[in-house]
């Protein structure tokens, strides 16, 4: 026990990456085995997530179960893992969502083996970002998670897997080009990497000293934005947000669930976890610019989902919309630091990502789910299904009412706390924002209409193309979403104070 | 129980009502409605409990059963929700109580309980009807079950609205109810026009909804709570009031009096969102009574009663804020704009819907002018004639359906009035409880309800000098009470028009049983409010809603002194207009003969039209071709593909200007080329001979010999 209680992390960390490895010595054509395997062993890291959450103690300030070994003493980087209640939160998410995903793609039949390994991978990879206390340790993992991903897209991938799967690769990582310079300038200056001690350090520097031969406020400013553009591509903030669409809908079913969920968070998590501590002051300076994005992907994003005809890029445009909440949070907090008005904005986007992780996954699911029958996504060729399949359009319109932000399910909890913290400080934007979740609503009724709504699809209705209905294994795929998505929506309290402490300790 | 508890409670039946015939009972319809109504009924019962308790507490407004807890935490504090009932959610509990569970139990009969699954029905669809042994009989609901679990939901969201202590779990309720009309309305999805009307309905409330979600911030914001009682003290009143809000040169107070306002000018359709509830008509007719009287369109009024005090503040009796005033214009214009088009409709259930719209707007006009007990009372009086009449006319439905069954021509559309006529001898019950019904919302002198809310609204626009909003008002008035008899006079006076007509049947007894119980209040709820100072009848019974109800607010509202005018104007409206929707529609026997088919009314202003030109073509526009091709495919991408081309261009010049002709042939190729040149040069000197390799090792020796000396030896 007392192992478990001062490895919990990196046991987390890396229990996906070991079953991964054993995985390579079980036969390939075993694929249920492969399957359930995989399936068990990403139940492991959840199952310890919750032991966490249960000894996680939301009073403390800073950062618990740390845990440091050293691992390139040259550069005085060190593997310092740690979670505060907005990590944890994320760390939560992953491991709930990867079995989810997993058990969501039993129906892939082909290379069972190569594809559960990359899922187990990835989890990896998205773990370590949210755990990581080292800039350096930070930017690897931010970049391992690429690797499986652009192979998921790239292998298990529908038509125009290609252009989406080099387009996601290659946009991420060249935005991360600025952030790796900015990285090694930071230890080349401080000497380490160490997150809590570049906090101290680098807030510490007088704004008279010259670093470089430039002057503090200059260095901050270049280093801001290149943090920012890296974390911009990824959350993804309009205009950066075209790879978006291409990938989620490229994506096999379970890599849309992920790509949503939480690959899309570690950009949002980026900006409070680095550039607001970092750069507090260019936070409060650039906040009116990053406004700016947030409401254009809010609102380009919602127009653009309403003006698609294929369902799958029609949920993905919605990510681009719901994550521009989370970053006009993020914008009102770092304008507003120190204030109620902050933390009630930043409480709102960091449930906010918890939220869309939940309602984005299952949104992708249910897409797989019927795109798994029809072989088709485009919104012209269904309509009238409802009668077909009543138990999947019951649940298609919960996710849904979710994803659109009804009251009494969890989006609208993080929206209208976003709303209300911006409100005060950014009160045009969050003005103009609104014309976005009215566009919400328009897509996702569209969505429902084209789907379900309307006479009896005689197309789907009989023979061959005869639409079944969502199988048991479908629905324990969605049930613990929907029933966190439920809890959230009325009683938001028991995740969210874990998250308002943390942030009321940190902004 | 306590009380408290007993609130909290209140609401629950009808959602687990809900999660259970979603999750357990829906394959079985007999379970699915025994456990709706069951939910219905228990919900009606607490209501009644705690309403009778309530009224036994003396200066309920003071001291309000209340309850909260602790729910988001913000930074250092919490949000806090809670229930409270003080006398104005009282008074709506009690009319919601009853409204809903007669709704419940006559949605039982509507929807052909007992009846044979039908022929060709299937889920999605209105049911087409049966044959047992060669006759055509009405057929049972195939989606049953379903439309209990959402009414269960729908009547959740009303009762969260009612016993919520704060703004935003009315909104949460609010918002309930919005997801439940919109899934009623879109019922029979499997016709388009359902499908169509229930995003529009959606649509067009939500476009308040957001409106109310920034105001809901704001006040939020600017106060640190959102509890009613907490909001509603003089202080926080004063500061709001006087606060400027930076818009318009609006107070803080009116900013977000008027945004969440525009919450209900889509909530309770009022002009210029009216568009949404004469369409809203496609659900099933249990459903448009829930919406349009006992629930959701009242729902927006009751905000705005709620908000009243923020409404008012800074009004000190006269000259009106402004946004009093806009309340006040929009309510007045909609009361009318919405009656003129209500004349010329021929579908039973739309002149209601349009009559809907037009009852709210005396209600938010009367709000406008700060008549607060008025709105109230008008409010409930109006949830009950108005589900009442919705209720009678579904029963006018289902009877010419019976009619439309038994002659087999389907053509014969069963809501147009004009195929119906002399309906009286067919259905007497339908007719009787119909006719209260009209005559209360016409404001029939001294019987009816709807007379005395009514009267009490033209006497609070006179007796406080708001002329414009008082001829308004009574020609509305008049208007309504015109087209309330020509729906009365085409539908069951006179004789039959079709044969269909002929064969009308009344309906069963769950339907009618409600309409029974709902005609008492339509005719009884106006005696709780009569007027003191009313000529004869004052005095006789204590005005005790106005005391009630009026001890809500902080400063109990007087009543307004008794005046000649406005009542006799609100006689002659009545009677006027009854009068003569007889006299012009007695002896009509098709539609050719009604001189009120005016294009411009019957096109309803061609609104729909407009705002289709205007808002929903270009943003469909903007939505497929401007950000999706234009904006995303075309620049952002287009963009992006640059840099593939042109980093290709860029490796190919580097390769073919440098790598090719420097790297590979001038230093890879050319050093290859100069070391075989000077290999082959030299390999002459190679002969194999081993005295020319002495003799070049010999002058080799000499001349370094040489230089070494000649360097060392010189510079020593």
């Amino acid at each position: 026990m007392d192992f478990l209680n001062t490895h919990l992390l990196s046991l987390i960390l890396f229990v996906p990456t070991i079953a991964a490895l054993v995985m390579l010595f079980l036969p390939s054509g075993e694929t249920k085995l492969l399957r359930w395997f995989a399936f068990s062993a990403s139940l492991i890291p959840f199952v310890l997530t919750l032991i966490l959450w249960r000894n996680f103690d939301p009073d403390v300030t800073g950062f618990q179960f740390q845990e440091i070994y050293p691992w390139y003493e040259a550069l005085n980087s060190s593997l310092h893992l740690g979670v505060d209640g907005i990590s944890i939160s994320m760390v939560l998410l992953t491991t709930l969502l990867t079995p989810l995903a997993i058990l969501a793609s039993f129906s892939v039949t082909d290379r069972v083996k190569p594809y559960m390994m990359l899922f187990l991978f990835l989890e990896t990879g998205m773990l370590g970002v949210f755990m990581s206390l080292d800039l350096l340790i930070f930017f690897v993992f931010w970049e391992i998670g690429l690797v499986p991903m652009y192979f998921l897209i790239n292998q298990w991938g529908s038509a125009n897997r290609d252009y989406a799967s080099l387009k996601f690769m290659i946009y991420t990582m060249g935005g991360s080009l600025g952030l790796l310079l900015a990285v090694q300038m930071l230890g080349v200056l401080f000497g380490t990497y160490d997150l809590v001690a570049l906090y101290e350090r680098w807030n510490s520097l007088s704004a008279d000293s010259m670093l470089l031969g430039m002057s503090v406020h200059t260095v901050k400013t270049i280093a801001f934005w290149a943090f920012a553009v890296a974390f911009a591509v990824k959350v993804p903030l309009w205009p950066f947000h075209t790879w978006l669409p291409d990938a989620h809908t490229e994506a096999p079913t379970a890599g849309s669930m992920i790509l949503a969920g939480v690959l899309l968070k570690l950009g949002a998590y980026g900006f409070l976890r680095l550039v607001l501590p970092f750069y507090p002051l260019e936070a409060k300076i650039f906040a009116g610019a990053l406004a700016f994005l947030a409401v254009a992907a809010i609102v380009f994003g919602a127009f653009a989902a309403y003006g698609q005809t294929d369902f799958k890029r029609l949920v993905a445009y919605s990510s681009v919309n719901h994550m521009g909440f989370v970053v006009l949070g993020i914008a009102a907090a770092g304008l507003a630091a120190g204030t109620t008005d902050a933390h009630i904005a930043m409480d709102g986007a960091v449930l906010q990502m918890f939220n869309h992780g939940l309602s984005a996954a299952g949104m992708f699911f249910l897409v797989g789910v019927i795109y798994e029958r029809t072989h088709t996504r485009n919104l012209e060729e269904f309509g009238g299904l409802f009668p077909l399949v009543p138990v999947y359009g019951g649940i298609l319109i919960f996710m849904s009412m979710a994803s659109l932000g009804l009251p009494g399910l969890n989006g609208f909890v993080s929206e209208f706390m976003v709303v209300r913290g911006a409100y005060p400080v950014l009160t045009v934007y969050t003005a103009i924002s609104m014309l976005g979740l009215l566009f919400t609503g328009a897509y996702i009724l569209k969505g429902i209409m084209k789907v379900l709504h309307g006479p009896v699809n005689e197309h789907w209705a009989h023979g061959d193309h005869k639409l079944t209905e969502i199988n048991t294994r479908e629905i324990f795929v969605v049930v613990p979403l929907m029933a966190l998505i439920l809890v959230i929506g009325l009683w938001p309290a028991w995740i969210l104070e874990v998250i308002n402490k943390a942030v009321v300790a940190l902004f | 129980m306590a009380t408290e508890l007993l609130i909290w409670l209140i609401p629950l039946p009808p959602v687990l009502a809900f999660f259970l015939i979603v999750l357990f009972t829906n394959k079985n319809k007999a379970l699915s409605h025994s456990v709706a109504i069951s939910a219905a009924f228990l919900s009606w019962l607490g209501s009644m409990v705690v309403f009778v308790r309530a009224l036994g507490v003396e200066h309920l407004g003071e001291h309000p059963f209340e309850s909260a807890i602790n729910w988001l935490p913000t930074g250092d504090t919490w949000l806090k929700v809670g229930v409270l009932i003080d006398p104005l959610s009282a008074a709506v509990l009690f009319f919601v109580a009853w409204t809903v569970l007669m709704i419940f139990i006559y949605s039982v009969g509507y929807h052909n309980y007992g009846q044979p699954a039908g022929d060709h029905d299937h889920a999605g669809l209105p049911p087409h009807g049966a044959t047992v042994h060669g006759h055509a009989v009405p057929s049972v609901e195939p989606m049953y079950s379903r439309f209990f679990a959402f009414i269960g939901l729908f009547a959740f969201g009303m009762y969260t609205l009612v016993v919520s202590d704060n703004l935003l779990t009315l909104f949460v309720g609010w918002e309930i109810m919005g997801l439940c009309s919109y899934l009623l309305i879109g019922f029979w999805f499997g016709k388009p026009s359902a499908r169509n009307a229930a995003v529009k309905a959606f649509m067009t409330t939500r476009i308040g909804d957001v409106f109310m979600l920034l105001g809901i911030s704001f006040l939020y914001y600017a106060t640190g709570t959102l509890s009613y009682r907490e909001i509603f003290n003089e202080e926080t009143l004063h500061v709001l009031a006087t606060v400027p809000s930076g818009v318009f040169g609006l107070s803080a107070a009116g900013l977000i009096a008027i945004l969440l306002f525009i919450g209900t000018i889509g909530k309770s359709a009022q002009f210029p969102l009216h568009v949404w509830l004469p369409d809203a008509m496609e659900g099933p007719t249990p459903v448009s009574a829930m919406i349009h009287a006992a629930t959701m369109v009242s729902a927006g009024v009751y905000a705005v009663i709620r908000m009243f005090p923020l409404l008012s503040a800074g009004y000190e009796g006269h000259g009106l804020t402004a946004a009093m005033s806009v309340v006040a214009f929009i309510g007045a214009f909609t009361a009318i704009f919405a009656a003129t088009i209500a004349v010329a409709q021929n579908d039973i259930k739309r002149v209601l819907a349009y009559s809907t719209i037009s009852q709210l707007g005396f209600m938010i006009a009367a709000l406008g002018i700060g008549a607060y007990v008025a709105a109230v009372f008008h409010l409930i009086t109006h949830a009950f004639f108005k589900a009442l009449l919705f209720l009678g006319s579904g029963s006018v439905i289902h009877g010419m359906e019976h009619g439309v069954l038994h002659t087999g021509n389907h053509s014969v559309d069963p809501q147009d009035m004009f195929n119906m006529g002399g309906l009286r001898k067919k259905m007497p019950i339908t007719f009787w409880t119909f006719l209260i019904g009209g005559f209360a919302l016409s404001g029939f002198p001294l019987v009816t309800a709807g007379f005395w809310s009514k009267d009490e609204i033209l006497a609070d626009a006179w007796g406080h000098g708001h002329m414009a909003v008082f001829i308004t008002l009574a020609v509305a008035a008049f208007l309504t009470a015109f087209y309330t008899m020509r729906q009365i006079t085409l539908t069951f006076l006179g004789e039959a028009r079709t044969k269909e007509a002929e064969h009308a049947h009344e309906t069963p007894f769950t339907m009618t049983v409600p309409l029974m119980i709902l005609s008492v209040f339509a005719i009884g709820y106006g005696w709780v409010g009569i007027p003191e100072h009313f000529p004869l009848l004052g005095g006789l019974v204590p005005n005790w809603f106005h005391e009630f109800v009026g001890g809500t607010l902080a400063e109990h509202p007087e009543a307004v002194e008794f005046s000649i005018i406005p009542l006799a104007t609100s006689l002659f409206v009545a009677l006027g207009g009854l009068f003569f929707g007889w006299l012009a529609y007695r002896n009509v026997k098709s539609v050719a003969q009604d001189k009120l088919q005016i294009p411009l009314l019957k096109n309803k202003y061609y609104f729909d039209e407009a705002y289709d030109y205007l808002f929903i073509k270009p943003a469909i526009w903007f939505s497929e071709v401007f950000v999706s091709k234009w904006m995303d495919k075309g620049f952002i991408d287009g963009i992006l593909h640059i840099f593939g081309p042109a980093t290709g261009g860029l490796g190919t010049f580097i390769r073919d200007k440098f790598d090719v002709p420097v790297v590979n042939r001038f230093f890879g190729d050319g050093s290859a080329d100069a070391t075989y040149w000077i290999g082959k040069n030299l390999r002459p000197i190679q002969t194999g001979r081993i005295q020319q390799y002495l003799i070049l090792s010999l002058i080799i020796l000499v001349v370094i010999g040489g230089l070494l000396f000649a360097l060392l030896v010189r510079s020593a």
